[in-house]
């Protein structure tokens, strides 16, 4: 494979509702962003990759035709991508192996979701071709998940509501996420009840927003003395209905962290990676996955001291993370415009990490059984 | 230099439609378990599965989940999904191996067009704020492409119909949007693909490769003319160094006119085109462009030179050419 170099990146502000722009509009804020950044213009691009979640979402079957001519794709090789949740990370995957294979010099990767055009609960809730409507969402699959993690682990029940007090803690410094309002743990306690052990101010919102990232080749990033590298890329997935299948620590998780860690080079990644940015869209779920990505043999006591935190040993989500920015197609591609600007020094708003050398952007959908990761290194 | 990669074996569920006793996972896996089977590769070795499918033909949100549990991924394996036309997940599976990263790739794409209406649901492809509210479908934007073709051309509808006669349809006077008649649409199934492709091995070698995208509002595009699949030609015949001689094509033209403007911007001149009939005779939307590229591979004897072309997006609003030659 090619080197491959992070140019630029960039995100929209993230809302409940942007009903300022079109989807076209929203796109357009993130890839503007991501080129002035990367000192580009649209005609520098050699392709696009754009990531959505099921067009369910937005009621807009393949809406990258129609998008076309906003992502400044017309003439260029188009490829759409959709892996459930992971799509912002396995978008950004793709957009890398375009330049790793070195027939494309720039490539943009652009991920988007516009929940307020439609209903998310009814669109994550999809009818089983012999089965009943689920109807219920992704809360009420996850809260299983979680509620196996505490029996197993025995882990305190505040972990959960401290891991979205920490959350809401780290948007506050981050000008793009949705929720920006300080909450304390006796908030987060008070919030309702919604899929036990869940609580409202557990859970992801859902957002409108969109994020882009610029890849480049050598070539292209030569003479930049801000590029970030790719240090490792890989996208995953397992059959969701094998028995015994352990949703709190998915095989497919601990498998695409493994290869992504070889590839980068990295043996302690609690110890080598600077910074991380991981798909929580529950508060149980950040803990989980610590140990499913080899963080830490508990992930919750990880948590409990302070690891985890701004300033710790390896600061996780600083950004908020997508309990507080949810557009679901964009969320996985957010996590590695995060994870690279912290290596590249250009994070917007007060989160930076300073000195990131290394930094790891993490996503996951469907059962949990899709999984994109990526590393990024301020060497290549 | 791009690295040859070989399509090693091929699979192809009967085209017909409807099919309530399958379902799209069923059918991905009788594909994907027979293209394994005639790789002759351990499905171990086979580094990563690329798929495709659209969830609004299924009418179900993350359909394509379902579609995974039927192609061998337990152990956790490699993985992508497009939300395509699976040529362009052969693209990307060629991609993938371009890179080094993997030598060899399963590609699967499935279609079940009985699953609905193909109409109202490819209505929701277009832009929603202008076409989509006018009711415009699919058949209907092919019809305005036509009708600039001809007008263009200077042809008459005599010459559609002569394509339709090669896949089998009787001349019809019911306008469906004019000129095309009914006589000039394809015929919607159900279906799936799968291919094998590989850096070692048999099969046809792939030589050169390219994909482009016009405007998504019609009125910023020469509907006259396929300009996205004359420019990916142009580019896939530098890549593999060939002049525009092919001996044999399988197009993605699924309505009759297609085929006279793919001839155009193809260069293609007394080739056989569509050897297999083409998608007018088996349309199964997302792997109708598979199938493509799985029947000019099949059918390049040795040494020959094939062009597999697909079609994706209103009035062949994207499409992408492959070279093949016929393995000596």
């Amino acid at each position: 494979m090619n080197r491959v170099a992070v140019l630029g990146a960039g995100q929209t502000h993230h809302a409940s509702k942007r009903t300022d722009v079109s989807i076209a509009g929203l796109v357009r804020e993130a890839i503007e962003r991501a080129l002035a950044d990367a000192r580009l213009e649209p005609a520098d691009l050699d392709a696009v990759v754009l990531g959505t979640a099921p067009d369910f979402f937005e009621g807009i079957m393949q809406p990258e035709q129609w998008l076309a001519g906003a992502l400044g794709a017309v003439g260029k090789p188009l490829i759409r991508m959709h892996t459930a949740g992971s799509v912002g990370g396995s978008t950004a995957v793709a957009a890398a192996a375009h330049v790793g294979s070195g027939l494309f010099e720039r490539v943009l990767a652009i991920a988007f979701e516009k929940h307020s055009e439609s209903d998310a609960l009814w669109g994550l809730s999809p009818r089983s071709p012999f089965g009943r409507a689920f109807g219920a969402g992704a809360g009420a699959f996850f809260a299983p998940a979680c509620r196996l993690y505490m029996e197993r682990t025995g882990a305190p029940p505040e972990i959960g509501p401290r891991l979205a007090v920490k959350a809401r803690a780290n948007a506050l410094r981050n000008p793009y996420a949705h929720v920006r309002k300080a909450t304390t743990l006796d908030e987060v306690l008070d919030s309702p009840m919604l899929w036990d052990p869940l609580r409202r101010l557990e859970c992801c919102p859902t957002s409108d927003g969109a994020a882009a990232m610029v890849l480049g080749s050598e070539r292209a990033a030569r003479g930049r003395t801000d590029a970030a590298w790719v240090r490792g890329a890989a996208a995953m997935a397992e059959a969701a209905e094998i028995p015994g299948r352990d949703l709190g620590d998915p095989d497919v998780g601990r498998a695409c962290a493994a290869h992504v860690y070889r590839q980068a080079g990295i043996a302690d990644p609690a110890r080598e990676l600077d910074v991380a940015e991981i798909y929580e869209p529950f508060s149980w779920i950040e803990a989980m996955w610590y140990e499913n990505l080899g963080f830490a043999e508990s992930g919750w006591r990880f948590f409990d001291e302070g690891a985890t935190e701004p300033g710790g040993a390896l600061p996780v989500n600083p950004s908020g993370g997508v309990l507080c920015t949810n557009p679901i197609g964009a969320s996985g591609m957010i996590r590695m415009v995060e994870a690279a600007q912290h290596v590249r020094g250009r994070i917007d708003g007060g989160h930076q990490v300073d000195g990131a050398r290394l930094a790891l952007g993490h996503a996951y959908g469907g059962a949990s059984n899709y999984v994109a990761m990526m590393v990024f290194g301020s060497e290549p | 230099m791009i690295r040859p990669v070989h399509v090693v074996a091929s699979a192809i569920t009967d085209l017909r439609a409807p099919t309530p006793e399958v379902t799209t996972a069923e059918m991905a896996f009788d594909v994907a378990r027979a293209a394994v089977e005639r790789s002759g590769l351990p499905r171990g070795s086979i580094g990563v599965t690329v798929s495709a499918s659209s969830d609004m033909l299924e009418g179900r949100s993350f359909n394509f989940v379902r579609g995974l549990e039927a192609l061998g991924a337990h152990p956790a394996v490699h993985e992508r999904h497009l939300e395509m036309d699976g040529a362009w997940a052969a693209y990307y599976a060629w991609l993938l191996i371009q890179t080094g990263e993997f030598d060899g790739a399963l590609v699967v794409a499935w279609g079940k067009t009985s699953e609905g209406s193909t109409a109202r649901v490819l209505n929701t492809r277009l832009d929603p704020f202008v076409l989509a509210p006018l009711g415009l479908d699919d058949v209907a934007c092919a019809g305005l492409q036509a009708d600039a073709f001809v007008a263009r051309a200077g042809l008459g509808v005599e010459s559609i119909d002569e394509v339709a006669a090669r896949a089998g349809r009787a001349p019809s006077d019911e306008i469906v949007a004019s000129p095309l008649t009914r006589a000039h649409l394809p015929d919607l199934v159900d279906g799936a693909c799968a291919l094998v492709l590989s850096a070692g091995g048999e099969g046809p070698v792939i030589r050169g490769a390219d994909h482009r995208i016009e405007p998504g509002a019609l009125g910023h595009r020469d509907l006259s003319r396929a300009v996205s699949a004359r420019a990916a030609a142009e580019r896939a015949r530098a890549m593999a160094g060939w002049d525009t001689r092919v001996d044999l094509a399988e197009v993605g033209s699924s309505y009759a006119h297609q085929e006279l403007m793919l001839r155009e911007a193809l260069a293609l001149d007394g080739e056989r085109v569509n050897p297999s009939g083409g998608p007018m005779v088996a349309d199964p939307i997302m792997a109708t462009g598979l199938i493509r590229l799985a029947e000019a591979a099949a059918r390049a004897g040795p040494g020959e030179r094939a062009l597999a072309h697909a079609a994706t997006g209103p009035a062949m609003q994207q499409n992408v050419v492959w070279l093949l030659e016929g393995a000596a």
